[in-house]
This record gives C-alpha cells, structure tokens and sequence, in this order.
C-alpha cells in the first residue's frame, strides 16, 4: 500500500472516529462510525490481511452496525442537546481520561518504543493461511469459541421468550353483554 | 503494468456500463413486458419527430421508456420534505447505488484472452477473496434504504425502511449460505476459477455447471437474492397499497429514479450472480478451448478468438435470460404478508440452507470434490 494512502485512509480514520463523539445525532453519530470500520477494513486489505478486512465488513459495518440502527430506532434516541450527567460523573470521566492520555503517552513515546515492526511473507492474512491455523494450531479454541457462542444464542432466546400467558377467562362479547 | 491498469480500468468501465445497461433493459421489460404480460398496449406515445411512424414502424416504447422517463425524471423538481434530515436524505440514494455499483467489478464475462503478447482475463478484478467480497458489499447496501426511510420524517417511509432492513438482513443468511455450499463445491473463493471448475461434461453429454451439483442452493439464492431486490413478490419496504412507496415514499425526480435504478441493478446482479455459481457463467456447452465436442462424438474446430467471443455472448445471453425470468416472476406471483416473508425467511430458507452445507460437507468426506 503506498504511503500516501496509507496516510489519508488513517487520517480519514480518525476524523470519522472523532465525528462519532462529537455529532449529536445518534444516526450521524453511527454513519461515522461505520465510515470508520470502512476505512480500518481498507487499511487491513491494503496491508494483506484481506480476510481480517472483509470480515469487518461483513460482521461489523454489514450486521452489527444495523443492530446498533435498530436499537437506535426502537429506543427512538432524540438529538442530545448538551452535556448531561451528574459533576462528580463528569469529574471522575475527565479523570480517567486525563489518566489514559497519560499512559498512552508513556507507552508510544520514541525512548520506550519497544515495538519492531516486522514485513510478514506475502499472503499471509489470505483465507488459506487462516484456515490453515484454525483448524490445526487453534483447533480446540476455535470451536469451544463456536459452542460458547451458540449458547449465548439459545441462552438470549431463551430469555425473550415470552413465558406462556395463563388462560384468562373469556371476556363476555359485547353482543352477550346486551343481549343479558 | 500501466497496460494492466488500463486494461483494469476499461473492464471495470465496461462491467458498470453493462450493469446500467441491463437495469435499462430491465426498466423497458418492466413498462412493455408487463403490459405484454396483461394484454395492454403499453407506452407508445413518444417518437423523435415521427421518425419511426413516417418509416412505417409499430412504435415499440423504446423512446418512452429509455429517453423520455428517465430526462423527465432528472428535470423534475428535487423536492425535500420539511423537517428531513436534508444531508442524509441527499446522500441516502447514492448509499444505496453504489454498493450494487461496486459489486459488478467482481464478476468473470469470459475466459483469459491474449491480445498482443498480453494476457488479459476477461473479469474487472480477480480478487482471491472474490466470494467475500461479494458478501461484503451486498450487506452494505442496506443502509442507502435504511436512512432514506429514517431521514424523509414520514411514517410510511420509516415503516418502509424499517421492513427493508429487517428483510435485507433476514434473507442475506440464506444467500450468504447458498454462496458457502457452492464455494465448498468448488473448494476456491475465487469466482472466475468457481467458472472454470464449471467446464466439461458428465456422461457424455451434461454440462458441469453448478445448479446440477446444487440444485437446492440455486433454489435458495433465487429466491434470497429476489428478496434481496425488494422486488415483488418480496416488495414489502415499498408496497404501495400499504405505505405508498414505502422507504422512498419522499423523493422525486433524480433521487428516486436513483433508488428505482437500484432495484433494477439489484436484480441484474442477481442475475449475473446465478449465471456465475450455477449456469457456467461464460462456459458454452460442449465447448473446450479447440472447438466444440458434441454429445454425438462429433467435433467442429473454433479459432480460439472466436472461443473467447462466443464465451462472453454465453455470459450475456445466460444473464439476459435470467433477467428475463425474473420479471416474469415479478409479474406474476402477487405479494407476500410480512408474516409469511418472515417465516420464509427464517423457517425455510435458513434451515435448507443449512442442511444443504451439511450435505455437501458430507457428499465431499465420501466421494471427494467434483474434479
């Protein structure tokens, strides 16, 4: 991937990244941050990891984020007009922020830079390669992970269901009503 | 490498025209096959100074339904309705075109030419992870639907969007399972070789193609895909005697013959999709790369240029066909209750879907792939 777009698909990463704090629109909110998923899956392709790019499409800006427009739908989020929250909540949340700004600081700054970036062989996040690892080094992993989350799947039908209502006594029809 | 480029460039062009092109035909089909289908005659009325009635031709509609409505559409008034999100409900139509848009470059339209020392295959992109990126961007295409009815602040579009999206991400599970049997079948993601695994005959005299080694997937991804399309019987989001166009209830002019081109172009991509996994896409019955060789045991040469063209008129015939087909269907079969597309969706074409990738699974382990 060439430099250049490398460096307008991050900066567009981030720009949208800030858009999903900044607008006040739940909606807009959410188109930036599938706007951010779009270029971080991009910037996967650019870099060989093809599956890990369209996978995030697929999983996260495909169906995921629809969830996430539905919930915004059905909870009917208005537009938010200012800050809201109690002091000592937005106290604590500057805190913490302040907090993590701080180790980011530590741990990215050039003398404490322990990272070595090293070029992986060509065709390494193709989908043989990753299969190939599922299947052998991962094997056990990867399908207690698949159980686990088809038990989650029973488990959340099985909490919204709906238990069977008791029968309620027929209610007389208005016809009987008048008749008697 | 710059040749390579260009080559891709132009192809890419090519294969969007064709989507356009297409979506045309299918508009035309729509207007005078429909009113074929129900015994009415059907837009007649435009000609270019009369051209064609002083030459003594029937007037076809061509001009009416290829020239006419669409510059009528463009030059109608662009109306957005008061208290629309007026961004999201000018970007909401372009969301919607542009996933279909994109798809088109993935598709094989023929075999690998040699055009002056240069190899050139005959599909846009040859992409590796060609199937993935298929499901990629058909699931992104539900958001251009989903903001139009969110945006235009009318209940009958918000319904409408609303059963879009539910539909959409329904019937995807079913497509997304048709794709994994074919792609087990041919054990590859990449499209162009899901073709080239489709050559040669059984028996003598059947065609390898894809829907006689999974007939039930042809069925799923037909039906998924047509649902996909919104396209009656499955035109729930827009039904009109319900919520009078549904998502797009509140655009006019350019905008909406943008979500009405969408719909077509859908169903142009479904069609090229069922040409590509099930009828060969560009294989030619009984045609090897020397020439044809008939059921009979006879033989007739072909140059191999010939081979290369006659793969590519394969491709469209089998596409136009398909195209064909589907309006018939549309034409046909009246439309379904939100119940029953849900249990559809849910309680048949999921589970069938399933069972299926079970199958193949298993037809795999005891017989091996089809080589």
């Amino acid at each position: 991937m060439p430099p250049f777009l490398y460096i307008f698909l991050g900066a567009l990463a981030i720009v949208s990244a800030l858009g999903v704090i900044i607008q006040r629109n739940p909606i807009h909110s959410l188109l930036s941050l599938i706007s951010t998923l779009l270029t971080i899956a991009i910037l996967f392709i650019g870099e060989d990891a093809v599956v890990v790019g369209f996978l995030q499409i697929i999983v996260y800006a495909g169906a995921i984020m629809v969830l996430f427009l539905f919930v915004i739908w059905l909870l009917n989020l208005q537009v938010e007009t200012g800050p809201t929250g109690h002091l000592a909540l937005k106290a604590f949340g500057s805190l913490a922020a302040a907090l993590l700004v701080t180790e980011l600081f530590f741990v990215l700054a050039p003398p404490h830079l322990q990272v070595k970036f090293t070029r992986e062989p060509v065709g390494y996040g193709s989908l043989a390669s990753l299969a190939g690892k599922l299947f052998t080094d991962y094997l056990v992993a990867f399908e207690v992970t698949s159980v686990l989350l088809l038990a989650a799947v029973v488990g959340s039908i099985a909490l919204a269901r709906r238990l069977p209502v008791a029968e309620e006594q027929p209610q007389p029809r208005v016809v009987e009503k008048i008749a008697s | 490498m710059t040749i390579e480029l260009i080559a891709g460039a132009i192809k890419a062009i090519l294969m969007i025209l064709l989507g356009l092109n297409l979506s045309l035909f299918l508009l035309y089909f729509e207007r005078k096959g429909s009113a074929l289908i129900q015994d009415r005659i059907g837009s007649n009325r435009v000609t270019i100074t009369g051209l064609g009635k002083r030459l003594g031709m029937p007037n076809l509609g061509i001009i009416n339904t290829t020239i006419a409505d669409p510059v009528k559409m463009f030059t109608k008034e662009d109306f957005v309705p008061a208290g629309a999100d007026k961004f999201l409900h000018t970007l909401a139509p372009f969301l919607a075109l542009f996933p279909v848009m994109i798809t088109f470059v993935v598709i094989p339209f023929g075999d690998t030419i040699s055009i002056a020392g240069h190899r050139i295959g005959l599909e846009a992109a040859n992409l590796n992870a060609g199937a993935l990126y298929l499901l990629a961007t058909i699931g992104l295409g539900v958001y251009g639907v989903a903001l139009a009815g969110w945006s235009s602040n009318n209940r009958w579009a918000l319904l409408g969007g609303i059963r879009a999206t539910a539909q959409m991400i329904s019937y995807e599970l079913a497509m997304g399972l048709a794709i994994v049997s074919v792609i087990m079948t041919f054990g590859t993601l990449n499209l162009q070789e899901i073709v080239r695994g489709q050559g040669g005959v059984w028996f003598g005299f059947l065609p390898r193609w894809g829907i006689f080694m999974q007939p039930l997937a042809f069925i799923l991804l037909l039906v998924a895909g047509a649902a996909e399309s919104k396209r009656i019987p499955f035109d729930l989001p827009e039904s009109d005697s319900e919520l009078i166009q549904g998502y797009f209830t509140e655009y006019s002019g350019g905008k909406q013959a943008v979500f009405m081109l969408t719909d077509f172009a859908e169903q142009a991509l479904l069609a090229m999709l069922l040409t590509t996994f099930f009828l060969g896409g560009w294989q030619v019955p009984w045609l090897m790369h020397d020439g044809f060789h008939l059921p009979g045991g006879a033989f007739l040469a072909v140059p191999a240029l010939a081979v290369s063209i006659l793969g590519v008129v394969a491709f469209l015939v089998k596409v136009v066909a398909l195209c064909i087909f589907l309006g018939l269907v549309r034409w046909t079969l009246p439309r379904f209750r939100y119940d029953q597309l849900m249990r559809l969706g849910w309680k048949a074409l999921v589970p069938l879907g399933l069972l299926n990738v079970l199958l193949t699974a298993f037809a795999i382990v005891a017989i091996g792939r089809v080589q």
